[in-house]
């Protein structure tokens, strides 16, 4: 099984196309993220019944398997005749798929903020706006940054599903190569190995962050 | 937009054919619970077990599930398994993929639940002459699924949600599979995909809905 054709070249083929997944999921966190925090914020301020309309369709991008939504996306796109590239289409569709977790987590957040801390600041003389930059961001951060980083962990790994629309990123590499090599185990096995590396440590400081965060409370 | 006329007729004419992929999908999904809910509960005990050899290969598995890509996963029974000589078919290779995925998330989930349970009840059920083994399905298992029930439902919506990664292993009996093999006949592909989708979108609310009412009849006091 260690006997194998795989060259320095392939591993170098391989590790580009984890430079896409890598890429295709800063597009999307990055996205995903200034909107989600856009729409967390509204749904925090709004009441439940006018944020209605926005629960629903975010709740979509949670029940609808991502394939099917990547899928339907580049569908859209072609019959609309925009000629966006599959790359930008993944970007967006992630960003949105992204955006509807990021908003939960947030307003998860900001609930979490109690409210007599709130109305402390709006009677020091805070604006609303002053209340929300200087009082409930910091605090909220604390709350939602450990569950953001195993968003953006989520994400790169369903990210390896981009490459339906036909990107080369991390695991579609791989498979070109299974293909030429005829070797698919030791081949995953390196795959896996990049992902790995590529989650396990950041996912080990979210765990440390939510830890250390909470002794102090 | 362009000049594309939706054909919807064709979509709805396949919609029995569809609803039966549904099935399979829910099938599966409720496979990969049992035999996941099934493997993390072993891998719960392992991984707070003092043999080292009980907890290296449990945190191994938890970790490798919990960070690599389902759809990897999926790949290795699909494919890897063959260098060992085992050829899985399309269903079972999903099914294995997304239980080993489901086992890996549902273990950490019942941790914490475990961790909810003051352990001074373990202590009082061996008090009374239970064994270990006694007292742990009687006290804490119960508690812990009672605890670990609403991420346990999510746990069951992500499983139904990854089923669609059949299609990419050449599964075509659940939905996205006999969705694609629609779209492979007639090139509709978003009239197809998109009843599919309100098609995952209305079982995935319905499982969260009879979860919830579930649990409010199973877990009143």
């Amino acid at each position: 099984m260690f006997d194998t054709a795989l060259t320095f070249n392939d591993l170098l083929f391989m590790l580009k196309g984890a430079g896409v997944t890598l890429s295709v999921t800063a597009f999307a966190v990055v996205g995903g993220t200034l909107l989600g925090v856009f729409f967390g914020v509204l749904r925090s301020q709004i009441s439940p019944w006018a944020a209605l309309p926005l629960t629903f369709v975010l709740d979509i991008f949670r029940s609808v398997p991502l394939l099917i939504q990547l899928i339907l996306a580049n569908a859209f796109q072609a019959i609309a005749g925009w000629g966006i590239s599959p790359f930008v289409t993944s970007c967006i569709v992630l960003a949105l798929y992204t955006s509807a977790y990021c908003t939960e987590i947030v307003r998860g957040a900001i609930e979490a903020v109690p409210s007599v801390t709130r109305r402390a600041a709006r009677s020091l003389g805070m604006t609303w706006g002053q209340d929300l930059t200087q009082i409930v961001f910091p605090m909220a951060l604390r709350v939602g940054l450990p569950s953001w980083i195993g968003l953006t962990l989520g994400v790169m790994k369903d990210s390896a599903l981009v490459m339906w629309l036909g990107i080369i990123e991390l695991l579609r590499a791989s498979q070109i190569l299974v293909t030429r090599l005829q070797e698919p185990m030791f081949i995953l096995l390196v795959t896996g190995a990049i992902y790995f590396a590529l989650s396990f440590p950041i996912a080990r400081l979210g765990s440390r962050l939510e830890k250390r965060w909470q002794e102090n409370d | 937009m362009g000049n594309y006329t939706f054909q919807w007729r064709q979509a709805f004419r396949a919609f029995p054919e569809m609803l039966e992929g549904a099935l399979v999908t829910l099938q599966i999904s409720i496979l990969s619970m049992l035999i996941g809910v099934t493997i993390a509960v072993l891998l719960a005990v392992g991984r707070d077990a003092k043999s080292r050899w009980l907890r290296a290969p449990a945190t191994a598995w938890v970790e490798v599930a919990r960070n690599t890509p389902a759809l990897f996963q999926i790949y290795m029974a699909h494919f890897g398994l063959g260098s060992f000589g085992i050829y899985l078919s399309p269903y079972a290779a999903l099914l294995a993929g997304i239980a080993f995925n489901n086992a890996g998330y549902l273990c950490e989930t019942f941790r914490g639940a475990m961790r909810a349970i003051p352990g001074t009840q373990l202590r009082a059920g061996r008090s009374l002459g239970m064994g270990q083994a006694k007292a742990f399905r009687l006290i804490i298992l119960p508690q812990m699924f009672r605890i670990s029930f609403l991420p346990t439902t999510n746990q069951m919506i992500w499983a139904i949600l990854m089923t669609s990664l059949g299609v990419t292993v050449g599964l075509n009996s659940d939905l996205a599979g006999v969705t694609q093999d629609l779209n492979a006949r007639s090139f509709r592909t978003f009239e197809f995909f998109a009843l599919a989708a309100v098609i995952y979108y209305v079982i995935a609310k319905a499982v969260m809905l009879g979860a919830r009412l579930l649990a409010a009849r199973l877990f009143r006091y």
